[in-house]
């Protein structure tokens, strides 16, 4: 089933275009890759679904509701969620409270069940312990954690994560597989960018390839692998 | 954690607050009509300084407009004069502060730091400058004579109000829009992304906290018998609550109150032996504790108790 689909979107900035009539879709339960060089369009597109960016053209429908244009708090309560490329976190507030935050203006929760969806979400991502530390002062592993729970508090249904094993050690790097694909196996569909090809081929079910703000190529991992234009692009040999 | 606090402790901050406010109600049958107006100054004071904090100290928005919160509370006691009741021309100066704080809020909560202080700065000028073009070109003249409440009157209006801004402000705090407003200050794109109406709570808590700037200005112009714009929209009530906000602590309610309280009786104790003096007192005293205590006066009491 398609849980968000696009036709023809396309975003400029004054006259650069950033993303050209993109058609894509996401099945509901999947793990959909998005890859591309550096400045290929990938954040403006997760702006465009997430509502941070109005296309310029093109209708992006959300479980067969037209979402096109709408605030980015109206798409999250509509349980489309994100994480960021350069961590957001709110950093004079205790992760407890960044996550409390999700569950009480994302899922219209009242106070108590509201703290105890923040509670399960900071369980799931293992950082009951630091609930009470400053975000400020967690680890950059830790405060994308946070991000992640902060998110899943919102009970998305589609999860976009950008960049989120981005700067982490090889250890860490595991950690979020196995976190992303527990996520995915809470029925949540998720939609990554990602440059560490490891981690991509790794865990998607389906990869789509943008360059210059154009999709080139879409497909399985070892047709994505196999295929001599993204070869050419993307891969650069 | 900050925004839900444990029920004791709420009970017996309660006890605390009755407590004090009833003593206060003492002032007027115990004290000299100087203590009247001094209280009146201290009270006038918190209310602005506690309205302009709760919503500009945790979304670090510099809101320069109490100035003209205030000017049109006490412009609506002047035109209203003896036609209503002295308690509803209260609410409708009141009014009249949020429906401006409405429309300013409206086109002006998108933009963020520098520029929305020189905004703000701008509509309390801009408020004055219409208001004296007005009464000059339209009723030929520059200031009016404003209707007298006794002291009294006056007193226990303010205590109303300080009471409802007070509670106001910590109702705010203590809910879910408290915690919205800090992550607005924090890091505001990310909040609009977890679903929070990011325009909706600034706009809101902007407008609410600016009625009772209003209320104050159109009691506190009855004492005074004639008003005009330049004392009215005086640049200096835009001003103060920042500074006294900041010399009590702007994190927390206790460090408005006490930053209010204390710069009030300060300036009222300089003023009399030092009237030439007193405003280069005043500076060395801000300018220290700027320096030296970033975090106000709680921030001093917190690093004295720790000592």
């Amino acid at each position: 089933m398609r849980i968000c689909e696009g036709e023809g979107v396309t975003k400029y900035f004054g006259g650069l275009a950033a993303v050209i009539d993109v058609d894509f879709y996401v099945d509901q339960g999947e793990i959909v890759g998005l890859i591309g060089p550096n400045g290929a369009g990938k954040t403006t597109f997760f702006n465009l679904i997430s509502g941070a960016l109005a296309p310029t053209s093109g209708v992006i429908l959300f479980k067969g509701d037209n979402i096109t244009g709408l605030r980015p708090y109206q798409i999250c309560r509509r349980r489309i969620a994100r994480t960021f490329q350069l961590v957001k976190i709110f950093p004079d507030m205790t992760v407890f409270e960044n996550v409390v935050l999700g569950s009480l203006f994302g899922s219209h929760n009242l106070r108590g069940s509201a703290q105890e969806e923040a509670m399960e979400q900071i369980r799931f991502v293992r950082l009951l312990e630091k609930k009470d530390m400053l975000a400020r002062d967690l680890t950059v592993a830790n405060q994308k954690r946070v991000e992640v729970a902060r998110a899943l508090a919102t009970k998305p249904e589609l999860l976009l994560l950008d960049e989120l094993v981005a700067g982490l050690n090889p250890a860490e790097v595991d950690e979020i597989i196995a976190l992303t694909k527990a996520i995915r196996d809470r029925g949540i569909t998720v939609v990554m960018i990602e440059h560490v090809m490891k981690v991509i081929m790794n865990i998607s079910d389906r990869i789509i390839v943008l360059h210059h703000g154009e999709k080139i190529a879409e497909g399985t991992p070892s047709q994505i692998a196999s295929s001599k234009k993204v070869i050419e692009v993307y891969l650069g040999t | 954690m900050h925004a839900f606090g444990d029920h004791k402790k709420n009970l017996s901050q309660l006890a605390l607050a009755i407590l004090v406010v009833a003593l206060l109600a003492l002032v007027p049958a115990c004290g000299s009509d100087y203590y009247v107006s001094l209280f009146i100054s201290i009270f006038k004071y918190t209310v602005l300084t506690v309205s302009w904090a709760t919503f500009c100290g945790p979304t670090g928005y510099m809101s320069l407009a109490s100035a003209a919160f205030l000017g049109s509370g006490m412009y609506v006691t002047a035109l209203l004069g003896d036609t209503l009741p002295l308690p509803l021309i209260v609410l409708i100066g009141g009014a009249a502060s949020l429906l401006l704080a409405l429309v300013a809020g409206l086109a002006s909560l998108r933009i963020r730091g520098i520029f929305f202080a020189m905004f703000t700065l701008g509509l309390s000028e801009g408020v004055k400058g219409f208001i004296n073009w007005w009464e000059i070109s339209k009723t030929g003249r520059q200031g009016r004579l404003v209707i007298s409440a006794s002291g009294t009157t006056v007193f226990y209006t303010m205590l109303i109000i300080l009471v409802m801004a007070l509670l106001t402000s910590y109702l705010i705090r203590r809910s879910k829009f408290g915690l919205a407003l800090r992550s607005i200050g924090q890091e505001q794109q990310a909040a609009e992304h977890i679903g929070i109406n990011v325009n909706a709570v600034k706009l809101i808590t902007f407008a609410a906290t600016s009625f009772w700037i209003g209320a104050t200005g159109s009691i506190i112009v009855t004492q005074w018998s004639y008003v005009d714009t330049q004392v009215a929209f005086s640049v200096f009530y835009s001003f103060m609550p920042t500074v006294m906000a900041l010399f009590g602590g702007l994190g927390n309610m206790l460090g408005w109150i006490l930053g209010s309280v204390v710069f009030t009786i300060l300036s009222e104790l300089l003023l009399t032996p030092f009237p030439y003096y007193y405003m280069l007192i005043f500076g060395i005293v801000i300018v220290s504790v700027f320096l030296f205590f970033p975090s106000g006066l709680v921030g001093l009491v917190t690093r004295w108790r720790k000592a």
